[in-house]
């Protein structure tokens, strides 16, 4: 059924609310991408999911973990939830392979052997297998996005996070990584992600979500929001991205 | 007496002193970095007592002369509760206790200095946060803090000689006692700052080694 359940979320960092009631259900294998302006709260919304930010009001629910419950065992429920950030985030002093491996290794998941088999599927299903021993800095943009990719999905999650995936790539590296996305979306995993790439959109999801001043203005089947936004919030922001 | 009879004269008593030197500014170095590590860690804790405490121990040892902290110790603390110290034993708590407070802003500044969004990547892996903090946040901070750390382990090198005014016999003590027998200080003060300074030249000469072999090239991830 529902793999996320949020509902009534809230949000605010002290001062005004930044989340302003948020109710979305997330069916599994569905892929849900979120758009709005700048500051609307959609960072924050992804990372309430993996309790990065800690919900101020509201209840999300995750498989059937409660995570704004909080007697719930974050680390334990956060192995289901795989986050790619808009900056990588890979390890500097480790190998794409040693990234790849380090959480299946410390949380004692996998053995070496097990893990390194893992992560050597995954480094060749982002077409990066020959990396393996390479540092993050030697690998362009989209490489490192790709290894970060396979870095969230060995905890095998069974759901995923994008935080602007692509925003922080050269133009050319963007396709690469969105390809990877996609194969992911085409396979049933369950996706949310912050992305404008609406050609991205179009194709892999199943829903999109228009945010503005932290709470969902409108949500529909992508090509209907883009070509029929109901909203004149959303008709002024697809204006000015499309 | 030539300076060569002179240096084999005094140089049994020079080379005890520079021993003590060494013992003492190695022993309180690993306490120091213990400590510093300790109290770097509560000093970004979100615990405001635990941060408070770091606070405290930190200001007060950076906040006073060393030499009136070897004197509080060695003397101060002995006299108000009897417990029997001797110098060498105050002198070692004293420099690991003062070492320990800088080496603790060392730690402070390092771990802060990585990218937040390296714990945050720790953690939505399902990492706990000390778990994070020794495999993925530590090994890159101590990589930025190693010339800070090996300045403060020179400085440490240096302050032991401070220790001699409780009567510790270190190098600088036993340069002291030779002058007060044979009254050529002009001689003796060059042959003990001459062994601070190779001592310290040996030391800044490794530190450099491994802070090249350490090193990556950091990539900035922007
Ligand atoms: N840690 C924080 N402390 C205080 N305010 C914050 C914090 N994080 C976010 N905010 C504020 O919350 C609001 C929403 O931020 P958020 O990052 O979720 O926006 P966004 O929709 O992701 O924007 P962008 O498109 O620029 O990434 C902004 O006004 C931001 O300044
Ligand atoms: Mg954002």
């Amino acid at each position: 059924m529902y793999k996320v359940k949020i509902s009534n979320l809230v949000k605010s960092f002290g001062t005004g609310n930044v989340l302003n009631g948020i109710n979305l259900n997330i069916k599994e294998g569905e892929v849900v991408c979120i758009i709005g302006p700048s500051g609307s709260g959609k960072s924050t919304l992804l990372r309430c999911i993996n309790a990065l930010e800690v919900a101020s009001g509201g209840t999300i629910i995750v498989d059937d973990y409660e995570i704004t419950n909080p007697q719930v065992d974050i680390n334990r429920v956060r192995r289901n939830i795989g986050m790619v950030f808009q900056q990588f985030n890979l390890f500097p002093h480790m190998t794409a392979l040693k990234n790849i491996t380090l959480a299946p290794r410390a949380l004692k998941l996998l053995n070496k052997e097990e893990a390194e088999e893992r992560a050597f599927s995954l480094l060749k299903r982002v077409g990066l297998e020959s990396k393996a021993h390479s540092y993050p800095h030697m690998l362009s943009g989209g490489q490192q996005q790709r290894v970060a990719i396979a870095r969230a999905l060995a905890m095998n999650p069974d759901v995923m996070l994008f935080d602007e995936p692509t925003s922080a790539l050269d133009p050319e590296m963007v396709g690469e990584v969105l390809g990877v996305m996609k194969s992911l979306a085409d396979e049933g995993m369950t996706m949310v992600l912050v992305s404008h790439e609406m050609g991205f959109a179009r194709e892999a999801a199943d829903r999109v979500i228009f945010l503005d001043d932290g709470v969902i203005v409108e949500e529909n089947e992508a090509n209907e929001l883009f070509a029929n936004p109901q909203n004149e919030r959303t008709k002024n922001f697809l204006n000015m991205i499309l | 007496m030539s300076y060569i009879d002179l240096l084999r004269e005094s140089w049994p008593r020079l080379l005890q002193g520079l021993v003590i030197t060494l013992e003492l500014t190695v022993i309180s170095l690993i306490v120091a970095t213990c400590l510093g590590l300790l109290f770097g860690l509560l000093s970004i804790s979100k615990n405001k007592f635990l941060r408070g405490i770091a606070g405290f121990y930190i200001s007060i040892f950076r906040g006073t002369p060393m030499i009136v902290q070897a004197m509080f110790i060695y003397f101060g603390i002995t006299g108000a509760t009897g417990i029997n110290m001797s110098a060498y034993t105050a002198g070692l708590i004293t420099l690991a206790l003062n070492a320990g407070a800088y080496i603790s802003e060392i730690f402070r500044g390092g771990i802060q200095s990585v990218n937040p969004g390296q714990m945050e990547a720790a953690r939505s892996l399902g990492l706990s946060y000390s778990m994070s903090m020794i495999r993925v946040i530590l090994p890159q901070a101590i990589r930025m803090m190693t010339p800070a750390l090996i300045n403060q382990y020179i400085i440490t090198l240096k302050d032991t000689s401070i220790i001699s005014v409780i009567g510790v016999r270190e190098l600088t003590q036993s340069g002291k006692l030779i002058i007060a027998s044979n009254f050529r200080s002009a001689e003796i003060w060059f042959t003990v700052g001459l062994m601070y300074y190779i001592t310290v030249y040996i030391l800044s000469k490794a530190g450099r080694l491994i802070e090249r072999r350490m090193s990556y090239v950091q990539s900035k991830n922007k």
